[in-house]
């Protein structure tokens, strides 16, 4: 394509994408810089003379230490840890299962099915958490880690199955025939052949299973009330917030290393993470 | 088959295995656990929670059946009403914003500039990051005293004097709202980035031949052919704007004096706050019309343009 003149590149695109990316990433940094700002100046009214809001001269680290040592910081990390990795192989399990068969196979309303899955991948949590919680009550799992790695799967293997759907149906046909005609099994051809070549799909879908299950929040909040129980979002809004008072420092700090997990695993795998999200909105 | 008869290499499938060969069996053996875990965990407790709304249970005291009074007073409680007309507002301006914005910054991405890959990633961050964390960012940003934004404001010359971003009702909607946005916008540029990158540029070449300049270049080539992606990230987005909890619950709790509350977030602050729990049920139940609604409809749409 001609470009135009130069203005007209940094008044048509270079401007505008720099204020988009500005305004996109401000508010991290203002979590970080307000992870390291000692409380003297971190409550200075903005209307103060002294008041700088882009950088401080007396960085500290006691915001990070009131974390660890004043609440259960490490234990929560630990919990949403543990919930997330698992909540998502279940739903991986799950979700490469039924997508495989509804992708492959014919039987039967497979394709009422379909849109089943498609439905439910749809139903929000804040439709049904007050049932729900009666219901996990009920299994005697209040309270308890596996109250939420059950119900994750909910929403995840839905979104899990209607990607792999999409993967599995673009792998051709005529690979599984040939292991067919060599004497595989159904079962052997598709943990042997067609699973393997799913991988970059079943990564995709597990990056995003993670980051969802790390991010959930309502159901977390009902079913969990001990506070060695909670999950990082839920621990930083009810224990770092007494009252009307707001924590401000370790508030900030708990959202930063809270955040860290998942932009690892964001940062690792950013083109899987991107095909997957837009493989999901394709279907 | 006659493909496992001719097959006698390996071992003999034992029965068990040799049912799986049907593939009406491997359907039903694939699917058990998804139908498991959904069934228990969504339709159960869809069930539950219609009966629970037509009871009358609180926390510790077993209901007794009273129909539809859930619903009727609910109808009647004046900050339902708002929570409804706020849901509503909450989602249609946020989303003419996302798709607006998300647009133009999917058409900035779509062309070829040194960094893209790294701009890409780093915009994805709002979408990514928990929202609860952020929006803890965003609330520390608006906090009356502190807020930096004042402060910008300020020294720009806008405004005067201080501005309590969330203790005015409507100005508390308009901060709840610009902080949706935020968030929502990296996930329509990049699912609408993907959709123009599979726009053949030759298309858009040819108009430029024949004359057509860039606005009608875009409206009567571009547009057209991303409406498909379009509607599916809308569809997402609308849902999951319109059940939203935690945006709100974080930045007002639904405050002030009941004037942002959402379904999810009133339905909460019912039921498990203060225990009515029939009645809170009802609330989030009666979003099921709405979202219902909007499935079919775009649905039928995605169904439309497949078949076309």
């Amino acid at each position: 394509m001609i470009e135009g003149a130069l203005w007209r590149k940094w008044v048509f695109y270079n401007i505008p994408l720099i204020l988009f990316v500005f305004v996109l990433l401000f508010p991290f940094y203002w979590m970080i810089i307000t992870t390291f700002r000692p409380d003297g100046e971190l409550y200075r009214p903005w209307n103060a003379v002294n008041y700088m809001p882009f950088w401080t001269n007396n960085p500290t680290l006691e915001h990070i230490k009131y974390l660890f040592e004043e609440t259960n910081f490490g234990r929560w990390m630990m919990n949403t840890m543990f919930i997330a990795t698992i909540s998502t192989l279940i739903s991986l399990f799950c979700g490469v299962l039924a997508g495989y068969a509804l992708a492959r196979l014919n039987f039967p309303y497979a394709g009422s099915l379909g849109t089943v899955i498609f439905v439910t991948y749809l139903v929000p949590q804040t439709l049904l958490f007050i049932p729900l919680a009666q219901i996990i009550r009920n299994f005697e799992l209040g309270d308890t880690p596996w109250s939420l790695i059950l119900t994750y799967p909910t929403f995840l293997i839905p979104f899990c199955t209607w990607l792999m759907m999409g993967y599995f149906k673009a792998i051709p046909k005529e690979l599984e025939e040939c292991a067919r005609i060599d004497g595989a099994s159904r079962w052997k051809a598709m943990v042997y052949i067609i699973i393997p070549v799913a991988v970059p799909g079943i990564l995709s879908s597990g990056i995003i299973a993670f980051t969802l299950s790390w991010n959930e929040f309502i159901y977390a909040l009902v079913f969990l009330s001990s506070p060695d129980q909670k999950t990082v979002p839920v621990g930083v809004t009810s224990e770092l917030i007494r009252g009307d008072v707001f924590f401000w420092g370790p508030l900030m700090a708990g959202a930063l290393l809270g955040s860290i997990p998942v932009a690892i695993v964001y940062s690792f795998f950013v083109e899987h993470y991107v095909s997957g999200l837009t493989g999901s909105v394709k279907g | 088959m006659a493909v496992t008869a001719v097959a006698g290499v390996g071992a003999r499938p034992t029965p068990r295995l040799r049912r799986l060969e049907d593939e009406r069996w491997l359907a039903m053996a694939l699917l058990f656990p998804t139908a498991l875990l959904l069934g228990l965990f969504i339709a159960y407790p869809f069930i539950e929670g219609v009966l629970l709304s037509l009871t009358s249970q609180r926390v510790g005291i077993p209901g007794k059946w009273v129909g539809l009074d859930n619903f009727v007073k609910v109808w009647n409680d004046s900050i339902f009403r708002t929570s409804v007309w706020n849901t509503f507002w909450y989602t249609a301006v946020t989303t003419v914003f996302k798709l607006a914005l998300g647009l133009w910054l999917a058409l900035l991405l779509n062309r070829h500039f040194r960094g893209k890959a790294i701009v890409r990633a780093f915009i994805l961050l709002p979408f990514i990051i928990p929202t609860v964390l952020s929006t803890f960012a965003w609330k520390w940003m608006f906090d009356p005293t502190f807020s930096v934004i004042n402060w910008a404001l300020f020294h720009m010359g806008i405004i005067t004097q201080r501005i309590n971003w969330l203790g005015d009702p409507d100005l508390a909607m308009t901060s709840i709202i610009v902080v949706n946005i935020w968030r929502g916008v990296p996930f329509f540029a990049i699912s609408l980035l993907a959709g123009l990158q599979t726009i053949s540029p030759e298309l858009n070449e040819a108009a430029a031949i024949d004359g057509a300049r860039p606005w009608k270049r875009f409206w009567y080539v571009t547009w057209p052919l991303l409406l498909p992606v379009t509607m599916v990230v809308m569809l997402f987005s609308v849902i999951q704007t319109f059940a939203d909890f935690q945006l709100v619950y974080v930045m007002t709790g639904g405050g002030p004096a009941n004037a942002t509350h959402l379904f999810a977030t009133y339905a909460y602050q019912i039921g498990i706050g203060t225990g009515l729990l029939s009645e809170g049920a009802a609330i989030s139940l009666a979003m099921f019309p709405f979202l219902f609604l909007i499935v079919v409809v775009q649905l039928l749409y995605i169904r439309r343009v497949e078949t076309r």
